[in-house]
């Protein structure tokens, strides 16, 4: 769409400006601030340069979670997103059963971490949870507490219980705008399923499903409180993600000076990652616009 | 028979959604002994007793009150900062647009843990510290650019000619903007609205930074359960059990929005 030059829309803008620079800029200069400093306490800070940035990249400890995290985002895209769009196209469209399928598949999301994190401890032990219960019961030797396959397994399949239901009701909004006619007109045309799906429903969910992968590349990117609660970041360090890194070193050995270099970074690789997603996408919808 | 078979795929998808959550309400009315000692599907002796700790004692049940008025403060102020700057991105170009719309994204992919230390001291030094505005506020730092990139999403989606229409018709902008616009986009309003409401009812870290007692969030209480004793696993799930029912009430008032769908080509 054609948009309308006018630098006034400044002023619709200025409210969320307002906010954001209260909520965002102040406290991240505070940050910028920690991390070229060194303190020993009492607010006395001694100016270090960017001697913590350069302990951050060259260590082996932070490489590796950065290559755990790598994985853990990449697995859970490939598969909340596809997951999500098939489900999105097999809910119900209107009536009393698309109602219910929406409320019952937003719980999960209204479900504060940590309570996610318990379910899911409760849930994968083997003397009290139904899934370890179950899956002894059938032979298999499964503990996440000790073996790394299995906290792994346990904390994808949590991470797809609690959010594809996110990638499926963004798709599925995508989905109710797509006004009748154009399935009709697809009718008159016998247009196969895969086409009605490639030709249709897909470009109209582009925006919504731009969202959705953005969405959870962030927060699975961030992830903290549910592996957390679930493994600890064990067994060794098997399951120890960035957020989880981060806060050992900032809350546990309180080295402020460290925490804030490594969090601009890791602050930095996610607007890399973002930025790449979104000027791809952003393209790729120009492209089809022609 | 394509439906049979979506059916089909809906239900195996919600079983897998409900049945840890049926574990969770089972034990929630299971007493501790029958947690830690027997496995059982169904509560052998049925016991409400979890849920009278939570319902009697103020510092759990003060824990919800608390979190629904800092969730609720927070979606009105990031719906009502970002709906007319969601409609500046949507309808006008402007000096450095695109990079301001990015620029707030950025701050949805900020990792909250970098925040927590500077939040605590900001809203220390202004007063604000363990007050219901204040979590509200620092929660606007990921809700505000989300609600302003789906209102935006919404909005683009609603052709052109009918502000322009309207225009025409002498509606002057705050009037055309409140009585056609926004009826328009109600269902993008409805699932903006259930979007900040959710990441700002389950976020922990910041909230329990951000507060000590008179506006600590139930989340935070939560952490109670783990004490001396050990795990009181039958109030953790009970208090579990009742933090899923405020969303599910809001979702059961939205669902007609999103639902709905936007009245794209119909209007």
């Amino acid at each position: 769409m054609d948009k309308t030059l006018n630098n006034k829309a400044w002023f619709l803008v200025l409210p969320v400006l307002v906010v954001v620079a209260f909520s965002a800029v102040i406290p991240l200069m505070t940050v910028v601030n920690y991390s070229v400093n060194d303190t020993f306490g009492n607010n006395d800070f001694f100016w270090a340069g960017l001697e913590w940035f350069e302990e951050a990249v060259t260590s082996d400890r932070i490489h590796a979670a950065l290559g755990r995290q790598i994985l853990f985002s990449a697995i859970i895209l490939a598969i909340e997103v596809p997951l999500g769009i098939y489900i999105a196209l097999n809910m119900p469209k209107q009536g009393f059963w698309s109602s219910l399928c929406l409320v019952l598949m937003a719980l999960p999301l209204l479900i504060p971490f940590n309570v996610v994190g318990t379910i899911w401890q409760i849930f994968g032990r083997v003397d009290i949870g139904l899934l370890g219960h179950t899956l002894a019961a059938l032979g298999l030797d499964y503990n996440y507490v000790r073996d790394p396959f299995a906290a792994w397994a346990t904390i994808i399949v949590m991470d797809v219980w609690h959010w594809t239901s996110l990638v499926a009701l963004l798709c599925y909004a995508g989905l109710q705008s797509i006004p009748n006619a154009f399935y009709q007109a697809a009718r008159i045309d016998q247009a196969s399923r895969w086409k009605v799906f490639r030709y249709i429903e897909l470009p109209k969910m582009q925006g919504v499903l731009l969202i959705a992968v953005l969405l959870r590349f962030m927060d699975s990117f961030m992830i903290y409180t549910e592996p957390f609660v679930v493994t600890g970041g064990g067994p060794g360090n098997s399951t120890t993600f960035l957020s989880i890194d981060l806060v050992k070193q900032a809350v546990g050995q309180f080295d402020l000076g460290p925490a804030a270099a490594f969090s601009i970074m890791y602050f930095l690789v996610i607007l890399l990652v973002s930025w790449v997603f979104y000027t791809v996408m952003t393209n790729l919808d120009k492209a089809e616009g022609q | 028979m394509r439906l049979r078979g979506s059916a089909l795929v809906m239900t195996l998808y919600i079983l897998f959604l409900l049945v840890p959550i049926y574990w969770l309400l089972n034990m929630s009315l299971k007493t501790n002994t029958e947690i830690t000692s027997t496995f059982t599907l169904f509560p052998k002796e049925l016991t409400f007793r979890n849920y009278a700790v939570i319902l009697t004692d103020p510092s759990w049940y003060m824990g919800y009150v608390n979190s629904i008025i800092y969730v609720v403060l927070n979606t009105v102020i990031s719906i009502t900062v970002a709906l007319p700057a969601a409609y500046a991105f949507s309808r006008y170009s402007f000096m450095g647009d695109k990079h301001l719309f990015f620029w707030l994204l950025t701050n949805r992919m900020s990792p909250p843990a970098v925040f927590a230390l500077p939040f605590f001291q900001l809203y220390s030094s202004i007063g604000l510290f363990d007050t219901h505005i204040a979590v509200a506020l620092a929660h606007c730092l990921f809700n505000v650019p989300l609600a302003v990139w789906i209102l935006e999403g919404f909005m683009r989606g609603v052709p052109k000619e009918i502000d322009e229409t309207a225009y025409i018709d002498g509606y002057g902008f705050w009037r055309f903007f409140l009585r056609i616009f926004m009826p328009l986009i109600a269902s993008g309003i409805g699932v903006a609205a259930f979007f900040c409401f959710m990441f700002s009812w389950v976020e922990l870290l910041l909230s329990r930074t951000l507060t000590s007692v008179n506006a600590k969030p139930i989340a935070a209480v939560m952490t109670r359960t783990v004490s001396a004793s050990g795990m009181d696993w039958g109030v953790l799930a009970a208090a579990g059990v009742l933090t899923i029912i405020p969303g599910a009430l809001v979702i059961w008032f939205v669902r007609n929005y999103i639902a709905k769908g936007f009245a794209l080509g119909r209007v």
